[in-house]
């Protein structure tokens, strides 16, 4: 090989590495932005009473979202209720029962579709089937929405997962003569556990930042919601609203919304890792 | 042949969708002895072993005739359970797969603990496990390390004790070696020769050295047939077929 085609080899490998290594810079210096973004505009105002005080009246400064904070845990756990269960199970019988058949494909086919349905519409499907017959707005309307918008991701993530765990382990049980459901629960979930967990978490992460199917389902509420039948504050709707209100202080109190979001979802993630270490240390 | 019968095929066929992958294969396996399989990829041989513990037809399409007799009893009687069938013959693999979730010890008792059988002696079972599969020695400090932490060898001895450990009455092997160094191939060989006092075994194998070391009867297998079965000394020294003798001289294969 001459001398001057592997100068021009050696250039060519430079120019390449050196764009995959920018591409990866962008991506993480986007998320480092958006973070210090937050931490800049929203650390000041963010303090104890952000935590445990009501929003105060139009005028009055100070006041905290401790509604909106756990009204959006009430959210996030009736999604949860509703998306993890229906999106689990239907995951492992996506991989364990569903591969190659014709339920199988239609049912990967339809949650491909239901995942590609705006949100704001999921809001409006929930406004019809829930709100509307009860006549109110409530926590419980908010979180079939979310629920519902968490199945097609839970479920294809945990097929994915599964479908990961290679077949000679199932063969492995399947040989001793464990019968196929116990080698499914014993041997496939477990093997997919961290992964399933990784993805149902992503999911709910996501669903935590709706805005859209909330506005005409949980609504909002400035005091604490009386119950889980009751309009319920959230901290996506209360950014949203802060955010294009006049105010100066809501501005920051917005920013001070929008960093609380970020750290619950970080803790989450952080401490549902945390005890899937442990669990697995154990052996358990 | 002067001892007792194990496994016995009769006009044993197996398909995969309309691939006709084993042809009217009849076989007399004899108990308390190794019996090698052998032959070129794609043979059969392996659909062959699977065809014993009623694992061929987990695949998608499969589909067996004929009948399998193991000590007597048909194990495609209708009305005969898979699970209990395979509960009675162990099975290690051609990669080693011990549970990656379990540590050495929970490997070794899974085909008691997820049968939800809880022994007390459990214990014992899984050192008696250990011991025959001959590990114990190098894992006794270790049992509750998790079970891929150890060797490649080590792992497919260790899936050997978790096939012992709930006292089948056969052993298949589905060339068990095969991802593994001569060392630990020559320790497995060894096992094996020793365990054939109490179990009958059978082995797939590519490596007809392998076969010709331990093997007391072989069996060659070409395109799905069964074209040669004797006593390894004379299969290997003085084949009757013009095509076993082409493949242990290896002039194809």
């Amino acid at each position: 090989m001459s001398e001057l085609k592997y100068r021009f080899r050696q250039a060519k490998n430079y120019v390449m590495f050196s764009i995959t290594f920018l591409c990866t810079l962008l991506t993480v210096g986007v998320l480092f932005f958006i973070l210090g973004y937050m931490v800049w505009h929203g650390a000041s105002s963010l303090n104890w009473d952000f935590f445990t005080k009501l929003p105060k009246p139009v005028g009055e400064p100070g006041g905290g979202m401790a509604n909106a904070i756990v009204g959006t845990g009430k959210l996030l756990l009736i999604a949860a209720l509703i998306g993890v269960p229906v999106g689990f199970l239907g995951g492992v019988y996506l991989s364990e029962f569903g591969r190659n058949n014709r339920i199988g494909f239609l049912v990967r086919y339809a949650t491909d579709i239901l995942n590609g349905i705006p949100s704001i519409v999921m809001g409006i499907f929930a406004y019809t089937v829930v709100v509307l017959p009860m006549r109110r707005f409530s926590a419980v309307a908010g979180g079939i929405a979310l629920g519902i918008m968490m199945i097609p991701i839970a479920l294809r993530s945990t097929e994915e997962f599964l479908k990961l765990v290679p077949n000679s382990l199932r063969e492995a049980s399947l040989a001793l003569g464990i019968p196929q459901w116990k080698t499914i629960i014993r041997v496939v979930i477990p093997t997919g556990f961290r992964g399933i967990l990784t993805g149902i978490m992503l999911d709910l992460s996501r669903v935590a930042g709706e805005t859209a199917p909330l506005l005409f389902t949980a609504f909002s509420n400035r005091f604490w919601s009386a119950g889980w039948l009751q309009p319920t504050a959230s901290l996506p709707v209360m950014i949203y609203t802060y955010s294009i209100a006049p105010y100066e202080d809501w501005h920051r109190q917005a920013w001070a919304a929008g960093l609380v979001l970020l750290m619950l979802i970080l803790f989450v993630n952080v401490v549902s890792r945390l005890v899937l270490r442990r669990r697995l240390a154990m052996g358990v | 042949m002067e001892t007792e019968t194990a496994i016995l095929t009769q006009n044993l066929n197996a398909w995969f969708g309309r691939n006709h992958v084993l042809k009217n294969v009849n076989m007399q396996i004899p108990a308390r002895r190794i019996t090698a399989v052998i032959g070129p990829s794609g043979c059969g041989k392996t659909t062959f072993i699977r065809c014993i513990n009623r694992m061929h037809e987990l695949v998608r399409d499969a589909k067996v005739s004929g009948k399998v007799l193991v000590h007597g009893e048909d194990i495609y009687a209708p009305g005969a359970d898979p699970v209990q069938i395979r509960r009675r013959i162990g099975m290690v693999f051609q990669k080693p797969n011990p549970f990656p979730t379990m540590s050495v010890y929970e490997n070794v008792a899974a085909g008691w603990r997820l049968n939800g059988d809880r022994r007390a002696d459990l214990d014992e079972i899984v050192e008696k496990g250990l011991r025959m599969a001959a590990l114990w020695d190098e894992v006794k400090d270790h049992l509750n390390k998790p079970g891929t932490s150890l060797s490649g060898g080590q792992q497919q001895r260790l899936c050997i004790a978790r096939a012992l450990a709930v006292n089948p009455e056969l052993l298949l092997l589905d060339e068990p070696c095969s991802a593994l160094d001569p060392i630990a191939t020559a320790k497995i060989e060894e096992l094996l020769y020793s365990l054939k006092q109490t179990y009958t075994i059978v082995i797939v194998t590519h490596n007809m050295q392998q076969a010709a070391r331990i093997s007391d009867f072989s069996g060659f297998f070409l395109m799905g047939e069964l074209v040669e079965f004797d006593r390894a000394q004379k299969l290997f020294t003085t084949p009757a077929n013009k095509l076993t003798e082409d493949y242990i001289t290896g002039r194809f294969g």
